[in-house]
């Protein structure tokens, strides 16, 4: 193939980037620049992608490989994307010059943190597009080290215990996933040739029912029965996933790194890496392991119903915008987790086909909405933070909408957007995931609702106490929106009317692949 | 028995050819180049015992040999090749990273040292006889003790030496001890033909005094619990140079022969499935012979290096309770007594040896400056010496293990062949999740390292380290192998295998 490889130039270019951007010494405006220069080529990038995307084909597309990489590990150099990968490599490449732009004001080490940033960013591209999971493993955890050293080194005063408790839980998440797939290696290894740990080859060993008759058959750990064995593999990918999305009771890293990380590292936390959990389960867990997915489907049902709920509570519960923020991330993700679950129902009957298709639609739109959304409400919690000289209290402003209309219009876009307000991009993943579920699994998609109405309560909380009501005298000044600002914030608050108003634009890219999905789940 | 010396010679050209590097340099150091200032007598010699190396290593890649001489007591094959020619390499990294080295005015016959402990390495490397492998043990063990107590202006230096002959020596005595209790139990001295002789033997409990002391000696030359109290004081108090071929070559050459020894000499016949001497370390599946044995020291390896090495201050400790650490997952290869094992073991140790060279050379050039090893000596290193922060970064990030980097693929491979060794039970399941668990624990120290580099402030009045071209190439030399060795292991891995198989392991 004399294609242009053009998944690994995405890849790379913000790698190679980063590594020119670092090593430039500390030149603020230069580096600066150059990271924004490199982001918005990616961006570019990206978006000739899209336009080339076949939309009519749930295949991958723009594949390179698989070329032997480690031949005596059976690890190869496989890329490539289908509407779900190229969506969030979209997203990345939205996201972090979103991040860049805001993080304006980083005056210690300039030239690491945006180098930083650039490695995030083909970490990221790296696991929406890697196939192997040993190629994709590297990734997964590369852009956990950038991440771990942005939380640590530019974070508020709690950053140290935040970014050492971010880093544990997910390093023990992803051991857990590796051993997982190590066992799957070993079960699939015949004498003389390597395992497999190609996802692809790997999904459809499981629906010939290789994989569960293999795992049994060659493994075994202490008198467990097939079954156990099953589930303690399928628990350890699991994991992984779990705790990177998070889904309840894996959770508790979230907050603390979300509030003491500095509100553009945020961004990118909330608006892509929180998407690799979730992207594990559609990419990985769904294909893999959907037997594994049903048998347990009650109490994961509920698990999810217990992230949506007791997550929006949480953030009806604390009075620091970013923390609020930060709980409503996982209350989103959770409605995610939730149609997953539920399109692994076991069932044939053709009518359910296309509300799972319609609640995987709803999973790919919902991921990226609240990519974006959560990325610009963070943004406008960077501005607040300028402003008032770090305060972020919920109970700190009071009445800014007399001194700053614009700024409280177009962040009440972005929280009507969280809120799913119809007309705006948060409704119509939620509608999607909701109309896919109910048939599905109508129980649960009814205890979900009051995470909806205690969402709507918050929110509508927060617009109340920062922006309406009597003006607190110290904000008299609080200064408006620049034009700058305006001119940059306008393209996400665009967006989201835009994807709200012609989910098309989205859906005609994903539709296709969430269809083949569906298809291929056959039990 | 029909010897000639002449092929002999041919086998053993490379071991020559270092012998005899190693007596140049002490020669044109002795009359030549005696006057000079110490620094470019270090670097005349230095190039010469690089020549040297580089001259061994291509002979072996030029004109590669298959040969077993004298009935096991000198065998070439392409396996000990690769082996040796990594030895080589290390040694080629730590005589460049001693070139700035002022602990010594005794340059020529600090080379010398360093180039005879390699040939004793290589000889160790192609021994299958007990008698070969104790005579090899020693001269590498002797020049490594004598390259410990090198600095002799430094009373911590001549300590370190002190405990480290002491203790080298006892173990050189139980392993002496055990191998005569297995010639005797055998009636031969080479490895294939005690097992031979052993096959049918069973467990014989004198069999089992002679296992438990050679695992004794080997663990005292890998620095594994109960046997490294010498390794951190050695690697403290050691110049660091020394200290950095201490942990790295002739851990190589250790783990190898460990393993050899174990995998040829002790497997006994097969019963259900285990062997019989070897035994099985399999979870509630224990069965007597030697891996429960070697699984103890593991366990008490990985456990006792990790938790020491976080309260440790002084960053060469830490190395050295991280050593201890290493030789603990190392060790689990050595238990899975596989030909995939084997290259797993030899890739983690090569990998983790390169590694522990870079960390040190870093230690060197901090240590020339603040004259001490503390943590707090590297606080705000990153502003003062950029290129070799991010060397140690890379090195660090390597030793915990985090993936793309070499340390991250040594672990998974030696992890994942102990998993296929104990397959269909994944009866060694146990022990690597305590690896993992412990390396987890791992990255809270080198994290400490890369905090006091990144994190911290400079020490007021602090300035910029001036850091020699030479030592910053080198260091970046080996960042990038060890970068290159984690993204394309199979520039290792394919090798290994290849010549484990033609080698017959």
């Amino acid at each position: 193939m004399n294609e242009l490889p053009i998944l690994t130039i995405i890849t790379l270019l913000p790698l190679v980037s980063g590594i020119v951007v670092a090593g430039l010494g500390e030149h603020r405006k230069l580096a600066r620049g150059l990271a924004l220069t490199s982001s918005f080529l990616s961006l570019a990038l990206v978006l000739g992608l899209w336009r080339s995307f076949d939309g009519n084909s749930g295949l991958l597309q723009f594949v390179e490989g698989p070329h032997a990489w480690i031949p005596t590990l059976g690890v190869q150099y496989y890329l490539g994307v289908d509407g779900l990968g190229l969506l969030m490599v979209l997203l990345t490449a939205l996201v972090v010059p979103m991040s860049l732009l805001a993080s304006g004001r980083v005056a210690d080490r300039p030239h690491v943190y945006y180098g930083l940033v650039l490695f995030l960013q083909a970490g990221l591209v790296g696991t929406f597009t890697a196939l192997n999971f040993f190629h994709w493993f590297i990734f997964w955890e590369l852009s956990l080290i950038p991440a771990f050293f942005l939380v640590r080194l530019w974070g508020g005063a709690a950053r140290a215990a935040a970014a050492t408790q971010f880093f544990v839980y997910t390093m023990v998440g992803s051991i857990a996933m590796l051993l997982a797939f190590l066992a799957i290696f070993l079960a699939t290894s015949e004498p003389g040739q390597p395992g497999v740990f190609d996802f692809i080859t790997l999904a459809d060993m499981a629906r010939s029912g290789t994989l569960e008759q293999l795992l049994p058959a060659k493994l075994g750990w202490i008198d467990l029965t097939a079954r156990k064995l099953l589930l303690v593999v399928f628990g350890g990918a699991l994991l992984g996933f779990a705790v990177k999305v998070p889904m309840m009771p894996f959770h508790t890293w979230l907050p603390a790194a979300y509030s003491e990380a500095s509100s553009p590292v945020t961004m990118l936390l909330t608006g892509v890496m929180s998407k690799m959990g979730v992207y594990g389960f559609v990419r990985i867990l769904l294909p893999i392991f959907p037997q594994h997915i049903n048998w347990m489907l009650t109490p994961l049902l509920w698990l999810a119903v217990i992230t949506i709920v007791f997550s929006a509570c949480a953030a009806f519960a604390q009075r620091d915008l970013k923390r609020m923020l930060a709980y409503s991330s996982i209350n989103h993700l959770g409605y995610c987790l939730l149609a997953v679950f539920a399109v692994a129902k076991f069932t044939n009957a053709p009518q359910f086909a296309t509300e799972k298709a319609a609640a995987l639609n709803g999973v790919f739109l919902q991921m990226f909405n609240h990519g974006l959304t959560a990325a610009a409400l963070f943004w406008f919690v960077a501005l607040i933070e300028q402003r008032s000289g770090g305060l972020r209290g919920l109970n700190d402003f009071g009445g800014l909408r007399k001194v700053a209309p614009i700024f409280c219009g177009l962040m009440g876009i972005a929280l009507f957007s969280s809120l799913g307000l119809p007309g705006l991009n948060g409704f119509v993943g939620e509608f999607l995931i909701f109309k896919g579920v109910f048939p599905l699994a109508p129980w649960a998609a009814a205890f979900s609702v009051i995470g909806l109405l205690v969402t709507a309560i918050f929110i509508l909380t927060i617009l109340q106490r920062v922006f309406n009501g009597p003006l607190n005298e110290k904000w008299s000044k609080f200064p408006d929106l620049t034009l700058g600002e305006i001119a940059l914030l306008i393209i996400p608050i665009a967006l989201m009317f835009v994807l709200g108003l012609y989910p098309r634009l989205v859906l005609d890219v994903i539709n296709a692949t969430a269809v083949q999905m569906v298809e291929q789940l056959k039990f | 028995m029909n010897v000639s010396y002449l092929e002999l010679l041919k086998l053993a050209a490379p071991e020559t050819i270092v012998v005899l590097t190693a007596l140049a340099a002490l020669v044109v150091d002795l009359t030549s180049t005696r006057d000079l200032e110490a620094r470019f007598r270090f670097i005349i010699n230095g190039m010469i015992a690089c020549a040297g190396c580089v001259a061994a290593i291509v002979w072996m890649l030029v004109m590669p040999a298959h040969a077993n001489a004298l009935e096991g007591m000198f065998v070439v094959d392409p396996l000990t090749q690769v082996v040796k020619i990594a030895l080589l390499g290390l040694t080629l990294f730590t005589v460049l990273i001693s070139m700035d080295s002022t602990f010594t005015e005794h340059i020529g016959e600090y080379l010398a040292l360093i180039l005879l402990a390699a040939v004793g390495m290589m000889f160790l490397v192609s021994a299958e006889d007990i008698l070969m492998i104790f005579i090899s043990l020693e001269l590498t063990s002797l020049s490594l003790y004598i390259l410990a107590a090198f600095n002799k202006r430094d009373v911590n230096s001549a300590e370190a030496a002190l405990k480290y002959f002491l203790f080298g020596g006892m173990a050189a005595a139980f392993t002496l001890f055990g191998l005569s209790l297995l010639y005797g139990l055998s009636g031969a001295t080479n490895l294939g033909q005690i097992a031979a002789a052993l096959e049918d033997k069973g467990l014989d409990p004198l069999l089992i005094v002679a296992m438990v002391m050679i695992v004794l000696g080997f663990g005292f030359k890998v620095a594994a619990v109960p046997f490294h109290l010498w390794a951190p004081d050695a690697y403290q108090g050691a110049p660091t140079p020394s200290a950095a071929f201490i942990a790295s070559g002739s851990k190589v050459a250790s783990f190898f022969i460990f393993a050899k020894v174990m995998m040829i000499g002790f497997t006994g016949g097969e019963t259900n499935g285990v062997h019989e001497i070897a035994g099985s370390a399999a979870w509630q599946q224990f069965v007597s012979g030697w891996t429960p044995v070697v699984a103890v020291v593991a366990v008490l390896s990985m456990l006792l290096g990790n938790l020491v090495a976080i309260v440790q201050s002084s960053v060469k400790r830490l190395i050295a309770y991280s050593a201890i650490a290493h030789a603990g997952y190392m060790l689990i290869g050595v238990m899975a007594h596989s030909g995939e094992a084997v290259a797993s073991l030899v890739y983690y140790a090569v990998t983790y040896g390169l590694t522990t060279i870079g960390a040190f050379g870093v230690v060197a050039v901090v240590e020339a400056r603040s004259k001490d090893d503390q943590l707090a000596s590297f606080a705000g290193l990153s502003r003062r010496a950029p290129v070799v922060s991010l060397c140690m970064m890379i090195f660090m990030l390597s030793l915990a293990g985090i993936p793309p980097l070499a340390g991250f693929f040594g672990k998974f491979y030696v992890f994942a062949a102990a998993l296929k060794t104990g397959a269909p039970n994944l009866g060694l399941l146990w022990l690597v999740i305590l690896a993992i668990a412990m390396s987890a624990v791992s990255f809270y120290y080198y994290l400490q390292v890369l905090k006091q580099i990144y994190v911290a402030d400079m020490p007021a009045g602090a300035e910029e380290l001036r850091v020699p071209v030479l030592g910053q190439v080198v260091l970046g030399l080996i960042a990038v192998g060890v970068i290159l060795l984690g993204c394309a292991p199979n520039l290792l891995v394919g090798v290994l295998q290849a010549s484990i198989k033609a080698a017959g392991l």
